[in-house]
């Protein structure tokens, strides 16, 4: 993307308040990978009170399940999936400190009202272009949960990673300003209730 | 005269379509997403499709996956009744043949085996979603939908008054696609299944998938509720990855069988843009 922010991981407060909706942004740095599955196991240790095996403070998560690396790749292909089947999960995860996302889809009023609260930022990649954005991960490494095969935590080390930002941490919404401004229809636009 | 199948044939073409549905584009997909950068308004929905097309270009080219979920593996067989499979049993013949392209293919096995509960994935992506059809003549033909989770986990059934009409249908399938936003991975491809019993319409709303983009139904009413829903829903301004845009569509396919005096059923099925399909004549 040739107008792109580069942002290096982990974020800190003065980055997150340049990402506003629309901002085109390049990771490069490490970034975690978790899905539904490792989010409910985080989850679980957190209410435990028993250490997490990652510390996310600061840091990125990536909603991916990549397919398995041919002999001598990194990694296979690696886009988002849908966010909002971890929405129920979020709001501890960025209570724990975690300050960027990365999926596809838009959030539930929940999330978002989260976002802004705990300053995080709510990206998406490109659905649909896991060969493309395998180019930008430099490195992966299961770090917790590998029985869960492609929804292990895998730490990844990425570079110019690219991402669009649709949840900023003034409480601005891209998907929600994007269909206004393209719909002719004369449907009234029904509430996003997330999950 | 009967015709002899080999079990191991079916496994074979199985493994093959696999692996080719899951790197290859179709070019009627392909193609009407980049005629759709010629009616697309927003600069940003342009930039997605491109990001689309070239994911496809370096997809083929480092045979790495279109998308990294590979789906379930739905498979709609047509055996010709005067064929005899040989060597085996046909649904096993598919599973093996699931488990060999997912395998050695380097694709992603997604299914959990107990749906409701320990959710252990099988390991090898089986097994696979399989309709058979029985029809005349003596071949087999395999069509194959390797078909991802955001998209499908939008579908959305619903039974309607008798007298509910056309409006009915365009006000579903345009609040589906809404509701659904950025989820099913738009621009999309919708199936629409209407009529028959609850089951009958799904299973015409995914079955609809396989239709080359631009085709239309041949019965001319059928055609034209196409064309409308293609209009409705394109006007609703989701866009490329629901960012906003005019494109949030490639095409919507309807199949009707006619239903109970009682019932108006209505099936959506989604597919993403990455509308995977490929298939093989035996």
């Amino acid at each position: 993307m040739s107008d792109s922010t580069p942002v290096t991981t982990p974020l800190t407060d003065e980055v997150i308040d340049r990402l506003t909706i629309g901002t085109h942004v390049a990771f490069t740095g490490v970034i975690y990978t978790a899905r539904d599955a490792a989010h409910k196991r985080l989850i679980e240790l957190m209410k435990r009170g028993e250490k997490l095996p990652v510390d996310l403070r600061g840091q990125v998560i990536y909603y991916v399940g990549p397919t398995p690396p041919r002999p001598g790749a990194v990694i296979g292909s690696a886009g988002p999936t849908t966010s909002m089947r971890i929405d129920p999960y979020t709001k501890p995860i960025l209570e724990l400190g975690v300050k960027g996302i990365i999926g596809k889809g838009g959030r539930g009023p929940a999330v978002r009202a989260a976002i802004k609260e705990h300053h995080a930022v709510y990206c998406i990649a490109v659905g649909g272009t896991g060969a493309l954005l395998n180019r930008h991960i430099k490195s992966a490494e299961v770090v917790a949960f590998e029985d869960l095969g492609t929804e292990a935590i895998r730490r990844l080390e990425v570079e110019g990673f690219p991402a669009i930002v649709v949840n900023d941490c003034k409480g601005g919404d891209l998907l929600e300003s994007g269909k206004q401004q393209y719909r002719t229809s004369d449907r009234p636009i029904p509430a996003v209730r997330g999950l | 005269m009967v015709r002899e199948i080999e079990a191991s044939e079916i496994t074979e073409a199985v493994a093959r379509l696999a692996v080719e549905a899951t790197h290859f584009l179709p070019d009627d997909v392909k193609n009407a997403i980049r005629d759709a950068k010629q009616t697309e308004r927003s600069p940003l929905a342009i930039q997605i499709i491109d990001e689309i097309l070239e994911n496809a270009e370096v997809a083929r080219q480092r045979m790495l996956p279109l998308c990294q979920d590979t789906g379930t593996a739905v498979v709609h067989i047509e055996v010709g009744q005067d064929v005899h499979i040989d060597g085996g049993y046909l649904i096993d013949a598919i599973n093996e043949g699931i488990r060999k392209g997912y395998g050695e293919g380097f694709l992603r096995k997604s299914i959990a085996a107990q749906p409701f509960s320990a959710r252990k994935n099988t390991g090898d992506n089986t097994p696979g979603v399989i309709h058979t059809e029985i029809v005349p003549g003596d071949k087999v033909r395999i069509l194959f939908m390797p078909k991802g989770g955001g998209c499908e986990n939008m579908s959305r059934y619903q039974n309607f008054l008798p007298g509910s009409g056309k409006s009915a249908v365009v006000d579903f399938v345009c609040e589906t696609v809404d509701l659904s936003g950025g989820n099913p991975c738009p621009p999309l491809v919708i199936g629409v299944g209407i009529g028959g019993t609850a089951e009958k319409a799904m299973t015409m709303a995914k079955h609809s998938l396989f239709r080359k983009i631009g085709s239309r139904h041949q019965d001319g009413e059928v055609a034209q509720l196409e064309d409308e829903l293609l209009e409705a829903v394109n006007a609703l301004g989701v866009g490329p990855q629901a960012v906003g845009g005019s494109t949030t569509a490639l095409d919507v396919f309807v199949e009707t069988y006619p239903t109970h005096i009682t019932a108006l059923p209505v099936a959506v099925n989604i597919q993403c843009h990455s509308a995977r399909t490929k298939e093989a004549i035996l």
